[in-house]
């Protein structure tokens, strides 16, 4: 298992360097990096004073090691517009982002493994038909689009919730949570469904069936664990893919996370702050990874064990 | 230990030359892109406690069909429409799922042909092994772990404790074939249907698990419908055969008899084909062509279109499976004509 | 549901179908015209199509002519073809703007899907053909890629180059190429072994030759069916980003922007932004189910659920009801 987790977080890092050194590579591909992480009414000598402080000056190798050095002390300078760290407010930035990305995801991943076994126990019945263009209606539907009917519809016509904020009781988290959980729940439920029509079309599902098993240990105790192995791929992509609907989220409303962040960072050209939230992210994208693969390894011996003779 | 008491006490109340497993005009409808076809014919036979009976025919032949759906066990594309088999003085055809369930395992069983997609791949192999014990007899997990233990250790598995721990990719084909069969035989069924049991292994291998087939046999009095295509394994292990071919049952008989004087062209020819039969120097023979498309059986004789025998007769009438001699039957109008040639 | 095909239905265009090429050219129309749902989406997207290609023609300048006058006028009968849908707070026609979009949306979308399809399956292929350190190296890209929000790459390459449909175009293409990546290299993995590429490769065929004629033709089915979902991922990250402020700029029209433009008229003029979201997930939403079509109709062992009898699809998976 040691074995294992090592050979997969140096396979899994590879990614995060690519990231680290995307972000320094950009910088320097539009020209001077000066523009990007001053406004654009700077005068000259603020350029050169920039420069010269955050070693703009120097050749790129040197750049490329003060880089790194910054990454790894998680030190990305100060903001353009409040003048707090960079790496500070992302991290306060983080938590609301990452409560609302996980209760999502548990919520998306429960649901859709009880709709998609409940479509996949019959297939091409009436249900199975039913949910699966649920699903694929809902995993179609622009999340920012939604977000804004659903205010519409709840906030404005009807008044039962909260347009924005975070300020309030629970119900300030249906309509974020109902946004972004949309997609991951209607790719999942056809995730689901068809590992688990393939899971129950299997031999050791007949096995199990020829020892008298109900069809509820059938379902759950043989089919349900061999078809989550896709399942947990598929779930830690969207996971990644859940950043796009914060962001998106987040704007719309007013949610104070990494994803509101990053918007307005581009917004009012704030390059520091981008950059640390960007990499704040692989960060985190990078543990969700191992995560998965030891899940992964927990619930399939062949992943973990090599086969013997 | 409700279920396994009863069973018991059924299988003591049955006069002994009672049949463990009768099947009658078993069909089988395949519902398929062209339409539906009948995969399974009208088959039946028996088999009484203790005694082997093979079923034995080409691959497609629908004797694999015929076992799955004894045991209930069918693809949603194939549907039983007509028949009766009868276990332990029931037709489980007729009872609810709920009811069959309680059969699935002390009394009939079935052996597959794949051992590696037969056994659960993310599970360890003794909790495979416990699950039949867990369903009827509600022993607890312990309790249920030690029962696989033994049968691990019955069917010849070394160190069974430890290795009850491992997974299916652990074990070699012939192990997970021993596991395969330990499972079908925990709750000592009254029938095993064992599908092929060797045809994924290797031949020092097979002879292997043929030999703790017929052990296991012996001592729990097992009816066994042993199906396979190879000749060789049905001579040495079966009491008595049915030969199948596009699914029809055209002869069934002692092996004994029916090997060495068999009353359907299909039989002669497969038995012509065997090399050992062949003379040197001379062409091996083979039945000429190849079975019927499912969905192109003629009127007549399934048979009639590689049948060195036929005749306008074929075509226009199907034979039934009648008596040909003492517990013999053939499906052919002229039987009598093989058993003077 | 109807089992009798549908003239309607059944002569869906088929720009907008996908003919799986595994199937026989003769049945996979009628197969479509067999399945309601898939034969809508591609009813929808074809026309979408029609639209986006000769709807400019017949709107002229009206997506842009502005009309304080008819600010902000609910849809209604009463204004012409072009008032049908209303007008937003310009008093521009909404129906001229969908169309304008759909121009937009689709010359984003289409080009992106296209080049990540063929860049990422011809490397995928390539990869997976040889194996080795060439493969390693394709996959760790390609998870690189993927292992990072789609939308953030977009964000960031946004900031620091201008948003314009060409730059769109080429990130929308990278972030999308891993996909095809994986799929051909799968595909090609298993192909390579298989009795019929020895074969070619005994009589000396080179790599790429190989790959056209033996990998490529078993592996397109599976790789349009990926582009047809893919397809509806492009467009919705393209509409968010426009939606965010930093995909189509204006004056250039797209639905996502249109979206985010009628969002502050939400309460009193619901069509501007209601709209157009209903444009984009018409679209999806048919691309969605005619790739789960394609994927059923190009899988033999799938097919057969197409040409069943209505009555049959409805039965338990194993231990069908006994007719005794």
């Amino acid at each position: 298992m040691t074995v294992f987790l090592r050979n997969r977080i140096a396979s899994s890092a590879i990614p995060l360097l690519f990231v680290v050194l995307g972000v320094f590579c950009l910088a320097r591909l539009a020209g001077d990096p000066v523009d990007l992480y001053l406004p654009l009414s700077a005068t000259e000598e603020q350029r050169a004073e920039f420069s010269a402080a955050h070693g703009f000056d120097q050749s790129i190798p040197a750049q490329l090691w003060d880089y790194l050095g910054q990454v790894v002390r998680l030190d990305f300078g100060e903001s353009l517009r409040t003048g707090q760290s960079a790496g500070e407010m992302v991290l306060t930035a983080f938590p609301a982002t990452l409560q609302l990305a996980a209760v999502t995801m548990v919520i998306a991943v429960l649901a859709a493994i009880l709709v998609g076994s409940v479509a996949a126990y019959r297939p091409n019945s009436a249900v199975d038909r039913f949910s699966s263009l649920l699903a694929m209606t809902a995993a179609s539907i622009p999340d920012f689009w939604f977000a804004i009917v659903g205010v519409l519809i709840f906030g404005v016509s009807l008044e039962w919730l909260p347009t924005s904020g975070v300020i309030g009781g629970p119900e300030i988290w249906v309509l974020p949570i109902a946004t972004l959980l949309i997609r991951p729940f209607g790719v999942l439920v056809q995730v689901v469904r068809g590992s688990m029509v393939a899971a129950l079309s299997a031999p050791y599902v007949k096995v199990a069936r020829s020892k008298g098993a109900s069809e509820r240990r059938v379902v759950f105790g043989h089919a349900l664990r061999n078809a989550t192995t896709p399942v947990l791929t598929v779930a830690g992509d969207l996971t990644i893919g859940l950043v796009n609907g914060a962001v998106v989220v987040e704007t719309i409303f007013g949610w104070p996370g990494i994803g509101k962040l990053m918007i307005d960072s581009i917004l009012q050209r704030d390059f520091a702050v981008l950059q640390a939230a960007v990499l704040l992210t692989a960060v985190t994208i990078f543990a969700l990874n191992i995560v998965v693969d030891v899940a992964h390894a927990l619930i399939d011996a062949r992943v973990r064990q090599p086969v013997q003779a | 230990m409700p279920a396994s008491t009863e069973t018991e006490t059924r299988a003591e109340e049955r006069p002994a030359d009672d049949p463990a497993l009768e099947v009658r005009g078993l069909c089988v409808d395949l519902h398929t892109a062209a339409g539906t076809v009948r995969a399974v014919d009208h088959v039946g036979f028996t088999v009484r406690r203790g005694r082997t009976l093979a079923l034995l025919g080409e691959s497609g032949c629908g004797k694999s069909m015929t076992a799955q759906a004894i045991v209930g066990l069918l693809d949603p594309v194939a549907e039983v429409t007509g028949g009766s088999v009868t276990v332990a003085g029931t037709d489980v055809l007729r009872l609810s799922p709920g009811k069959r369930r309680k059969l699935a395992g002390p009394v009939l069983s079935i052996v597959f042909q794949d051992a590696l997609t037969a056994l659960n791949p993310v599970q360890p192999v003794g909790r495979q092994l416990a699950e039949p014990f867990r369903i009827h007899r509600g022993l607890s997990r312990r309790a249920a772990r030690e029962k696989a233990i033994e049968l691990m250790a019955s069917v010849g598995i070394p160190e069974p404790r430890q290795r009850a721990r491992s997974y299916p990719h652990q074990f070699s084909g012939g192990m997970r074939q021993r596991l395969l069969i330990a499972m079908a035989v925990a709750l000592e069924p009254d029938v095993l249907l064992a599908d092929e049991p060797t045809t994924a292994l290797d031949v020092t291998v097979q002879a292997q698990i043929m030999r703790l087939l017929r052990d296991l046999q012996t001592e729990h009095r097992l009816a066994v419908v042993l199906i396979t295509h190879d000749l060789a394994v049905v001579a040495q292990r079966a009491d008595d055969v049915a030969v199948m071919y596009a699914g029809n049952v055209v002869e069934t008989g002692p092996v004994r008899e029916v090997f060495a004087a068999p009353r359907h062209p299909y039989t002669r020819g497969l038995l012509d084909s065997v090399p050992e039969h062949a003379r040197r120097g001379e062409r091996l023979p083979a039945v000429p062509g190849s079975p019927p498309e499912l969905s192109a059986i003629p009127a007549g004789c399934v048979f009639q279109a590689r049948c060195p025998l036929a005749r306008e007769r074929c075509v226009t009438e199907r034979p039934v499976l009648a008596p040909v001699g003492a517990g013999r039957s053939a499906a052919c109008h002229f039987s009598e004509e093989l058993a003077h040639a | 549901m109807t089992t009798t095909a549908d003239p309607a239905t059944g002569s869906a265009p088929p720009e907008g179908a996908a003919a799986p090429p595994g199937a026989r050219p003769p049945r996979w129309w009628r197969l479509l015209g067999r399945d309601w749902a898939a034969a809508v989406a591609a009813t929808v997207l074809g026309a979408v199509l029609l639209v986006a290609l000769l709807g400019p023609l017949l709107i002229g300048d009206r997506a842009v002519r502005q009309n304080l006058d008819a600010s902000l006028r609910p849809p209604s009968l009463d204004h012409g073809f072009f008032g049908l849908l209303g007008t937003d707070v310009l008093g521009r026609s909404v129906l001229a703007r969908l169309v304008e979009g759909a121009g937009t949306t689709l010359s984003v979308a289409v080009p992106a899907v296209l080049c990540s399809l063929v860049v990422g399956s011809a490397l995928g292929m390539w990869a997976g053909f040889h194996g080795g350190i060439r493969e390693s190296l394709a996959m760790r890209l390609a998870d690189a890629i993927l292992s990072f929000p789609s939308l953030l790459i977009a964000v960031v390459v946004l900031y620091v180059f201008a948003p314009s449909v060409g730059n769109l175009v080429a990130i929308l293409a990278v972030a999308r190429i891993p996909v095809y990546l994986r799929t051909a290299r799968a595909e090609s993995t298993e192909l390579r072994s298989r009795l019929f590429v020895d074969a070619a490769r005994t009589f000396g065929t080179a790599s790429w030759p190989i790959i056209y004629r033996h990998i490529l033709p078993i592996a397109l089915p599976t790789l349009l069916t990926v582009a047809t979902l893919d397809f509806c991922f492009v467009m919705l990250t393209e509409s968010s980003l426009s939606f965010l402020g930093i995909g189509i700029q204006p004056p250039e029209v797209s639905w996502g922007l249109m979206v985010a433009q009628g969002r502050q008229y939400l309460q009193t003029a619901w069509w501007i932004a209601v709209l157009p979201g209903v444009a984009i997930m018409l679209v999806t939403v048919s691309a969605t189910v005619l790739a789960a079509w394609v994927r059923l109709a190009t899988d033999p062992a799938q097919r057969w659920r197409l040409t069943l009898p209505r009555k049959r699809r409805g039965t338990r998976p194993v231990t069908p009801e006994v007719t005794a």
